[in-house]
C-alpha cells in the first residue's frame, strides 16, 4: 500500500514482498551474488541466507520463505545492506518479513515475535520500555526455566542501580496512545 | 550551541553511566542539551518488526516534540539514533508515508516536517563539530599507555553514515588518538553484538559477543569502548555468561567513550558514572593511568 509495487513482472509473492518495503523494488536487481549471506553475522544459522530467500520469493514459495527463520536471524546489523552492489534494502526487506510472517501466523521455532510483542505492549502502556517488565514476562510465558539463570545477572544490575523496580509513564501517555489507535487504523498491525 | 536531546530509555537506568557522562563531557564543551519533554520509546528494532507505519509514528513523535527554535538531536543510542534518523528520512524520501505519519500526529495534536530536523550522534558532533584542535586543548589528564579499543557497533556506522566508513569506521580511534590513548585497531570494531539475540537465542548472541571480546583480547586492549548501551550491556552483562558458555576467561572492562573521555578532560570518575559497569574499570584504570585517575 505504502510502498509503491514498480515491478511489472515476477510472482505474486514478489510483488507482495515489494509493496511492504520502501525500496523494495531494488529486489528485482538482485545478481544472486550472496555477498548479503556472506557478511551476515548469523548467516550460518539461516536456513536460506538473505540471496537464497530472494530466489524464494522470486519464485513463489511464500510459505517457505514465511515459515523460515532467517528473518530471524538478522539483528539489524545492516552489514549486507551496506555491501549489497545492487543497493537492496535487505534490512528493510528481512523487517517485511517479519511482519508478514508474524500477520499471518507463519513465524515458526523462535520467540522474537514474542519479545517484540512484549516490548510493544508496554510501550503503547507506558511511552517508555520496561526492562523487568520486559524480562518477567517475556521469560515466564516463554522461557521459564531461564528465569534462573537471568537471576544473578539481574541482581547483579539491580545492585548497580542499572535495574528499576517500577516503570515510568510518560506525562501525555493519552497523546501517544491515539497516535497510536490512528497508526492502527490507517493500515498499521491488522 | 544549543542542541535537542534524546537520551532514551536505556540511559534512563540501564545505562545511566552514558547519559550522566554524555552530560558531563557536553557541559564541558559548552554545549547545551536540551532534553526533549515527555519524549517516548524509539520501540527499538521491536516496533518496525510488527509494525512499520506505527513504528514510524511513534519515532516521529520525538520528532515533533523537538523544540522549533533547535535544528539538531542528539541521540546517543545506536538504536535511537538510527530510528530517528530513519523515519525523518522515510517520511521525507516518500511523500505518501511522509503524509500518512503526519496524519498519526494530528490525532495527538502534532506536525513534523521531514528533514527539519538534523538528527547526529555525539560522536560526529565532538569529531566534526569540535574537533581535533579543541579537544586536544582540553586534555589535562592524557590517557598514555591505555590501549582502547574502539567499539562502533551496527547503527551509527550502518546503514545511514555521516562520513565515516561503514565498515572500517575512524572517528572513535582519531578522537582517542588526540587525548593520547594507544587505539587498538582490531579487525572487528564495527561487527555486531548480538543486539536483542541475547534473548531470543543464546548460543547465537554468545557467539557474537566472544568474537569481539576475544578479538580484543588477542590484540591486548585494555579496555573496549562503546557508543551504544545495547552493545554495551550486551558486552558488560553478559561476560560472566560468555564466559561460562565457551569456558573463557575474558575480563574486558566495557565502558562509554564517553566516558574515557571526562576522564581525559579531567573530570572526576564519581561524576562519569564509573561503578556501574560489572566488570570493573578501576584496576585497568589505576595500573595504567595511576590512582588519580579514579579518585
Amino acid at each position: 500500500m505504502i510502498h509503491q509495487a514498480k515491478a511489472t513482472r515476477g510472482s505474486s509473492f514478489l510483488h507482495e514482498v515489494i509493496e511492504h518495503t520502501p525500496g523494495g523494488e531494488r529486489i528485482i536487481h538482485c545478481l544472486q551474488c550472496g555477498s548479503c549471506g556472506g557478511s551476515c553475522p548469523n548467516g550460518a544459522d539461516m536456513q536460506y541466507t538473505p540471496r537464497a530467500i530472494f530466489a524464494l520469493i522470486n519464485a513463489d514459495e511464500r510459505e517457505k520463505v514465511l515459515t523460515s527463520n532467517t528473518m530471524w536471524c538478522c539483528v539489524s546489523c545492516y552489514f549486507c545492506t551496506t555491501r549489497c552492489p545492487q543497493k537492496i534494502p535487505i534490512t528493510d526487506i528481512m523487517y517485511s518479513l517479519k511482519r508478514l510472517a508474524i500477520r499471518d501466523g507463519l513465524a515458526k521455532e523462535t520467540d522474537a515475535p514474542a519479545l517484540a510483542k512484549t516490548f510493544t505492549d508496554l510501550l503503547d502502556r507506558y511511552g517508555r520500555s520496561f526492562e523487568l517488565g520486559l524480562a518477567s514476562r517475556y521469560y515466564l510465558f516463554n522461557k521459564p526455566l531461564a528465569l534462573l539463570r537471568m537471576g544473578p545477572l539481574g541482581l547483579s544490575m539491580f545492585t548497580r542501580g542499572r535495574m528499576s523496580l517500577i516503570p515510568k509513564k510518560i506525562k501525555k501517555v493519552d497523546q501517544l496512545q491515539a497516535i497510536i489507535t490512528k497508526a492502527r487504523q490507517l493500515g498499521g498491525r491488522s | 550551541m544549543k542542541y535537542a536531546y534524546y537520551p532514551g530509555c536505556s540511559l534512563e537506568v540501564n545505562s545511566a553511566a552514558y547519559d550522566i557522562s554524555v552530560r558531563a563531557v557536553a557541559a564541558h564543551l559548552s554545549m547545551e542539551l536540551a532534553e526533549i519533554d515527555d519524549w517516548n520509546c524509539c520501540g527499538a528494532t521491536e516496533y518496525f518488526s510488527q509494525d512499520e507505519l506505527t513504528a514510524c509514528a511513534v519515532i516521529a513523535r520525538n520528532l515533533a516534540l523537538v523544540d522549533p527554535k533547535l535544528n539538531q538531536l542528539i541521540a546517543p543510542c545506536a538504536a535511537c539514533y538510527l530510528n530517528l534518523k530513519k523515519t525523518d528520512k522515510l517520511m521525507g524520501d516518500n511523500a505518501e508515508m511522509g503524509e500518512l505519519v503526519n496524519q498519526c500526529l494530528a490525532a495527538g495534536g502534532l506536525k513534523y516536517d521531514p528533514g527539519r530536523v538534523w538528527v547526529r550522534h555525539l560522536l560526529d558532533v565532538i569529531h566534526d563539530d569540535i574537533g581535533e584542535e579543541k579537544i586536544r586543548a582540553k586534555v589535562v589528564r592524557p590517557l598514555t599507555g591505555l590501549r582502547v579499543a574502539p567499539y562502533y557497533g551496527c547503527q551509527v556506522v550502518r546503514p545511514i553514515t555521516e562520513g565515516d566508513n561503514t565498515e572500517y569506521p575512524m572517528k572513535m580511534d582519531k578522537l582517542f588518538t588526540w587525548l593520547g590513548a594507544e587505539v587498538v585497531d582490531y579487525p572487528v570494531k564495527a561487527h555486531c553484538c548480538g543486539g536483542h539475540m541475547t534473548q531470543i537465542s543464546e548460543p547465537q548472541a554468545f557467539e557474537l559477543i566472544r568474537r569481539l571480546l576475544q578479538s580484543a583480547a588477542e590484540y591486548e586492549a585494555d579496555m573496549i569502548l562503546c557508543m551504544c548501551p545495547m552493545c554495551q550491556l550486551n558486552l558488560d552483562a553478559y561476560q560472566g555468561r560468555v564466559n561460562g558458555f565457551f569456558k573463557t576467561n575474558f575480563k574486558v572492562p566495557i565502558i562509554f567513550f564517553t566516558q574515557m573521555l571526562g576522564v581525559a578532560f579531567g573530570l572526576e570518575p564519581a561524576k562519569l558514572g564509573f561503578g556501574k559497569e560489572i566488570v570493573a574499570a578501576r584496576p585497568v584504570l589505576e595500573a595504567k593511568l595511576g590512582s588519580a585517575a579514579t579518585a
